[in-house]
């Protein structure tokens, strides 16, 4: 604390030098909306946080709409939330600035930046003040669902939360965001979807023996596989009708397994597993065209195929020769299949469970590190990999929108659960409190 | 004391119905009593004695037959309940693998030899091969591995003659684990296929 406290510190020193010259570098701006607090010109947003204060916000729910931006803001692991009291809030608010605030108060206490929510009839009035500047430097309404606490309510406050995020750092938040995954096996098993931070969990009508679940870009679909004595599927389950649909029943003797949408949407890639071996196929959505192959495993397997965010390549694992399961990178018509994960020459491991990062750059795996596996980071371009978990089983590694934040099982805890890891400051949270959660897929940013 | 007269009364109580059980098996084999002719005034009423006397015994024996017949009958179906419930159990038997293998060690051939010949004498069998996995290795992974071994158990039926069509595979990778726990036991346990008869004869046929 005391260490981020001077970090912020030294933001203020800097914006009161930058402010008179009015040459503040706007950090990672990427659009001409963005309208960030003044930073010091070395802030790195994968390092350096930003402290805010968030102000108590009065009328229904507002307790709890504070509560959520703050945690919100927290778990972006972009900013050091300063705790304001009752009082401070008042004397705040009775300074003499033109906007309103006591500027002064909040450097003394170190606050780059204050949030100030009102609440209206249809919503939220949010005002960012930048504290060098002693000024308001963005405003934004934000329309709320009328009943508080549901979960389209939650939706649109995480919403309001990663658009403040955006003003500060030019990043949009990863708050409004959900994570399907599945708890328990067998006959019990059901898809879960969770809120990013952890709340507003449902379950999913799940066909018996579901597994698998993955995310249409839009976030308004999931797609899963079944296996089993009935005859194994690929289902599509539409979150804003509820109903589920059969894409693909796989013949007898086979099975469908690991399916994932293209980057556009338009296709789901998966593998089939039979005779001879597993092979990755895609499908398009509507159900009408015969499904392509485009591996030819001659025996081996090859599954969980993952595009890559400009949906021309595709990252799968397979095991060549039926030696180690390895990585393999191939382009989206199954051409030039190359292996990503020998780090050199015959260094052979079991890896799989590939995710590639939204950004494109990366790819997280997992791979068998003495008796466990653990959490890797590689280049989409190969070399030498970051290892991101050390404690218990860490598995299934799954991306958020920001490229930043992983999802991934561990038994760190003594059982399988969900944790979320910034892959940036390491820092660690547990996202489920059920035993048994698993096969963790994030959502993209929703907007509804 | 108490102990042994009990044992003793008891002793006495299985020798009798041995006895008696012996009698019983004996009967049908015995001829009817032979009574030699009597002369005589009374020779008429002793004629009709001895008649009825026959005719008694014939009934008994008749009796004993039919109860004989069904008592055979039903040991018989036993004993084909008991042969079908062993060739069912041979038939399902499981066989197990190697860490991430889906080759057939040597004494998991034997297993599937001894089913060969049952599903040769036995063409309306059909059967479903069920791969399984232990915990360790990828969840996903392991449902592609599942189906591996399945098919393995397949090739090696279809290549000692069995029909294709006779034989589904299906995988549950490591979803439905045989014993729990996270050590080599268990492990080896759950590398398995499993075997389940999906149509065929009540009672099987010996081959």
């Amino acid at each position: 604390m005391k260490a981020l406290r001077a970090v912020a510190f030294t933001f203020i020193g800097a914006l009161a030098f930058t402010a008179g010259t009015g040459g503040g570098r706007q950090v990672l701006a990427q659009d001409t909306t963005f309208k960030g607090i003044t930073l010091i010109g070395n802030y790195d947003p994968t390092r350096d946080k930003i402290s805010v204060a968030v102000l108590p916000v009065t009328g229904a729910f507002g307790d709890s709409l504070r509560a959520i931006v703050q945690r919100d803001l927290d778990f972006s692991d972009r900013f050091t939330i300063l705790p304001i009291e009752g009082g401070d809030a008042d004397a705040a608010r009775t300074g003499g600035a033109a906007s309103g605030l006591n500027y002064s108060i909040f450097q003394r206490l170190n606050a780059a930046a204050v949030v100030q929510m009102t609440s209206m009839p249809t919503g939220i009035h949010v005002a960012l003040h930048d504290v060098a500047k002693g000024q308001v430097v963005n405003v934004g309404d934000f329309a709320l669902p009328s009943a508080g606490f549901t979960r389209d309510w939650r939706l649109a406050v995480h919403r309001a939360s990663d658009e403040i995020a955006r003003w500060m750092t030019g990043q949009r938040g990863i708050a409004a965001t959900r994570i399907a995954y599945i708890r328990g096996s067998g006959k019990a098993a059901a898809i879960r979807i969770v809120d990013s931070d952890g709340a507003g969990e449902i379950t999913v009508p799940t066909d018996e023996n579901g597994i698998s679940p993955a995310w249409h870009p839009s976030g308004t679909m999931l797609a899963y596989s079944t296996y089993g004595d009935v005859a194994s599927r690929i289902v599509l389950f539409d979150l804003t009708t509820a109903n589920s649909r059969t894409l693909t029943t796989a013949p007898r003797n086979t099975q469908y397994i690991t399916p994932n949408f293209t980057a556009d949407g338009t296709s789901i890639l998966y593998a089939r597993s039979g005779e001879n071996g597993s092979d990755i196929y895609a499908v398009g959505l509507s159900g009408n065209d015969a499904p392509r192959r485009l591996t030819a495993g001659r025996g081996a397997e090859n599954a969980s195929p993952t595009s890559s965010p400009d949906g021309r390549r595709v990252v799968y694992v397979g095991n060549a020769g039926n030696g180690a399961p390895e990585l393999y990178i191939m382009d989206a018509d199954g051409t030039d299949a190359r292996l990503l994960t020998e780090y050199d020459f015959s260094d052979k491991n079991y890896r799989s469970d590939p995710d590639w990062s939204p950004d494109g750059r990366l790819i997280a795996y997992q791979e068998q590190i003495g008796r466990n596996f653990q959490i890797r980071t590689i280049r989409a371009t190969g070399g030498t990999p970051k290892q991101l978990t050390s404690e218990g089983v860490n598995e299934q590694p799954s991306w958020a929108p920001d490229s930043r934040h992983l999802v991934f099982t561990s038994t760190r805890s003594g059982v399988r659960q969900l944790w979320v890891l910034d892959t940036e400051t390491f820092r660690m949270r547990q996202l489920t409190t059920s035993a048994g959660s698993r096969l963790a897929a994030w959502s993209s940013r929703l907007t509804q | 004391m108490n102990a042994t007269r009990r044992f003793a009364g008891l002793t006495a109580a299985l020798l009798s119905a041995t006895l008696i059980d012996a009698c019983h098996k004996k009967a049908p084999d015995q001829p009817a009593p032979a009574v030699a002719p009597a002369a005589g005034p009374n020779a008429d009423s002793a004629r009709r004695a001895q008649e009825d006397a026959a005719r008694r015994a014939a009934e008994d024996a008749a009796r004993r037959r039919a109860a004989d017949s069904a008592a055979a009958a039903a040991a018989a179906a036993r004993d084909a309940a008991a042969a079908g419930a062993a060739l069912r159990t041979t038939l399902t038997a499981m066989v197990h693998f190697d860490y991430d293998q889906s080759d057939l060690r040597p004494e998991d051939r034997a297993i599937l030899d001894a089913k060969v010949p049952i599903l040769t004498a036995n063409p309306t069998v059909m059967i479903r091969v069920a791969g399984h996995t232990d915990e360790r290795g990828s969840d996903e992974y392991n449902l592609a591995l599942g189906q591996r071994r399945a098919s393995s158990v397949k090739a090696y039926l279809v290549q000692h003659g069995i029909a294709e069509a006779r034989v589904q595979t299906i995988s549950y990778g490591e979803e439905r684990p045989m014993a729990q726990g996270a050590d080599e036991n268990a492990y080896q346990q759950n590398r398995r296929a499993e075997f389940d008869i999906t149509s065929g004869p009540q009672t099987l046929r010996k081959p």
